[in-house]
């Protein structure tokens, strides 16, 4: 009886209920809470930046360069340049979830299936096991490197650098979760019943496998974030005048002794959306996390 | 064990084949001739002639792949197109100041997270916990880059407390070396410690609820004894795993760690090599990384297999 309701939870028919106690679970963790709004506000400050933004981001003004934050009319101060800073950031964030988002998106459409067939096809597993040792030899700044000497530095390059560096990541949460879901009843049930592999992994472990991805991805993401503002401040990411938090506190490493404040806050708004996707990631996996309030 | 060495030796050797075929094509697929960029500054014809023939450019694609594997085997990475210096010689230099960097930042982050993991799990639902959850969160999150550039600001130049940039080799003045090095080894070492004091805290809240920790309870046991008998040994096996899943971060890390403190690093080396399209000094730094990184690897699993006998067995991590 107990490995009959575990098949009908897995299969989907109880899969309403499933996510309606993990959605329940969610909302009764204040720092789930808490971290979901920061990131909604910032995704939609993100989308909406070229309008909400007070100036555009190339307007300079040689009259007022290095103004301290609290200025009227430029309420985070201004850069070297003059450029309004506050206006800098939204931007920046924008190129920041951007990098992001696209990242983990390259990671997951090459790493999901190689994952799956690493954990569906003993035959496959070996091959895409030394595909990831050779991925992982090169290190997301190494292989940003290499990129940038071959195709030159871009926003794209370091989003593809970065999606690059964590495939492994994704193919190994991916293959282990598609094993596990393999051994299970109503897998064995549908292979019997004369599904095809292929119909298989799509129907059944596939559906199955999404909490793991989006626990994966709630994790890659601030770690694209992170890697877009080192490569940016490195030059090897976005390329100035593009606004990118990274490339400002590099400019402010420049103009330290003129301005210091210049590097906190691109600094304390990577960190805060780091954070935010970091914490709304933990609150998740224990959301989701079958034995419960454990931890 | 025999057989799992033997396993693991064949992966990393075809890894290594793997990864230099990745560079090898990597580096035909950079613009421009080749000889071009080994010339540097004599562009005659006759020095390119030389470059091709020594370098084996006129031979076919396998050949010159053979030649290419036995040339970096002998440490032959050509010679910098910038400073006209060989790469190899570049590399002595740069080297030992990273792997000092990496080694610090290692043990740093090893004390800060073994601690504050075995702290979080013993002081369960308490403060402490709460503290040391919250500080591995903003470890995990804060730019290490920024961090460094705040402690420039804040600690360096505002106190003077350390030098703000600038190298000086240990064999020279160990005491002044260490005062460089410090700082940017502590920026290095946050965020491998947060990760190591995550992994650190999950294995000992499993271990606290493990039969055999129960066992030594139940015979008597001082808490304090069972806890440092316990943790200490699977905390080693977590910094073990951590660094060896971590050693591609680390190296980024301490490219960008390098590049802020002015140390002369390898990750030095390798920015300025990219804004100077030094592509034999950027063939070197990406293929001796991949290598390094295989080895170490292998290492770390050897490492780990004889303090976890369990991995012995069944050839796969817990």
């Amino acid at each position: 009886m107990t490995v009959l309701t575990v098949s009908m939870a897995e299969t989907g028919t109880a899969s309403v209920t499933r996510r309606a106690r993990v959605l329940r679970r969610l909302r009764r963790n204040p720092l789930a809470v808490a971290s979901f709004v920061v990131l909604a506000l910032a995704g939609v400050i993100a989308l909406l930046s070229p309008w909400l933004a007070p100036y555009s981001v190339d307007q300079t003004d040689f009259a007022r360069t290095f103004a301290p934050p609290g200025t009227a009319g430029h309420l985070l101060g201004t850069d070297d340049l003059g450029r309004d800073v506050l206006s800098r950031i939204m931007l920046g964030a924008r190129a920041s979830l951007q990098v992001g988002l696209l990242a983990v998106a390259t990671s997951l459409v090459i790493g999901v299936p190689l994952g799956l067939a690493a954990g569906y096809f003993r035959a496959w597993d070996a091959v895409i096991s030394r595909f990831t040792d050779l991925l992982l030899a090169f290190p997301f700044l190494i292989m940003a490197v290499g990129l940038a000497a071959i195709r030159g530095a871009s926003l794209g390059n370091a989003a593809v650098a970065i999606g690059i560096a964590q495939i492994p990541g994704v193919i190994r949460v991916v293959r282990s979760d598609t094993l596990r879901l393999k051994s299970l009843d109503f897998v064995a049930a549908a292979v019997v019943d004369g599904a095809s592999d292929l119909w298989v992994l799509a129907r059944h472990v596939l559906p199955n496998a999404t909490s793991v991805i989006l626990v994966q991805a709630t994790v890659a993401i601030p770690a694209a974030i992170l890697g877009e503002a080192v490569l940016s401040f490195l030059g090897l990411g976005i390329q100035p005048p593009a606004p990118s938090l990274g490339t400002m506190l590099a400019t402010a490493q420049q103009f330290a002794a003129r301005a210091p404040w210049a590097a906190v806050l691109p600094g304390v708004v990577i960190m805060g959306l780091a954070l935010a996707f970091n914490v709304f990631g933990d609150a998740l996996r224990d959301a989701l996390d079958p034995k419960g309030d454990r931890r | 064990m025999a057989r799992y060495l033997f396993t693991r030796a064949w992966q990393s050797a075809l890894t290594l084949l793997l990864s230099t075929i990745v560079v090898f094509v990597g580096v035909r697929a950079l613009p421009g001739d080749p000889a071009l960029a080994l010339a540097g500054e004599d562009r005659s014809p006759e020095a390119l002639a030389a470059i091709r023939q020594h370098y084996g450019l006129d031979q076919p694609l396998p050949v010159q792949f053979a030649q290419y594997v036995e040339r970096m085997a002998q440490g032959d990475f050509g010679v910098s197109i910038r400073t006209g210096t060989p790469v190899s010689s570049m590399l002595t230099t740069a080297l030992p100041v990273t792997v000092e960097l990496s080694v610090l930042a290692i043990l740093i982050a090893a004390a800060l997270g073994v601690g504050a993991g075995v702290l979080a799990a013993v002081r369960r639902g308490r403060p402490a916990e709460w503290f040391a959850n919250g500080l591995a969160l903003i470890g995990l999150s804060v730019p290490h880059f920024w961090l460094g550039l705040l402690a420039i600001l804040y600690l360096s130049v505002a106190t003077g407390l350390f030098p703000a940039s600038g190298f000086v080799p240990i064999l020279e003045d160990p005491v002044d070396n260490l005062h460089h090095i410090i700082l940017p080894a502590v920026i290095l070492g946050t965020g491998l410690a947060a990760i190591i004091m995550r992994q650190t805290r999950s294995a000992m809240l499993d271990s606290l609820s493990s039969d055999y920790v129960r066992t030594a309870k139940a015979k008597g046991l001082r808490p304090r004894a069972v806890i440092t008998r316990h943790a200490l040994r699977n905390s080693l096996i977590v910094v073990v795993t951590v660094v060896g899943l971590q050693l591609g971060g680390l190296i980024s890390g301490a490219v960008v760690t390098e590049q802020i403190f002015g140390l002369p690093g390898f990750g030095k080396m390798t920015i300025d090599a990219v804004f100077q399209r030094d592509y034999p000094v950027i063939q070197a730094v990406v293929l001796l990384t991949a290598a390094a990184y295989i080895v170490i690897n292998l290492l770390v699993d050897l490492l780990y297999s004889v303090i976890d006998p369990r991995i012995r067995v069944t050839g796969e991590p817990a």
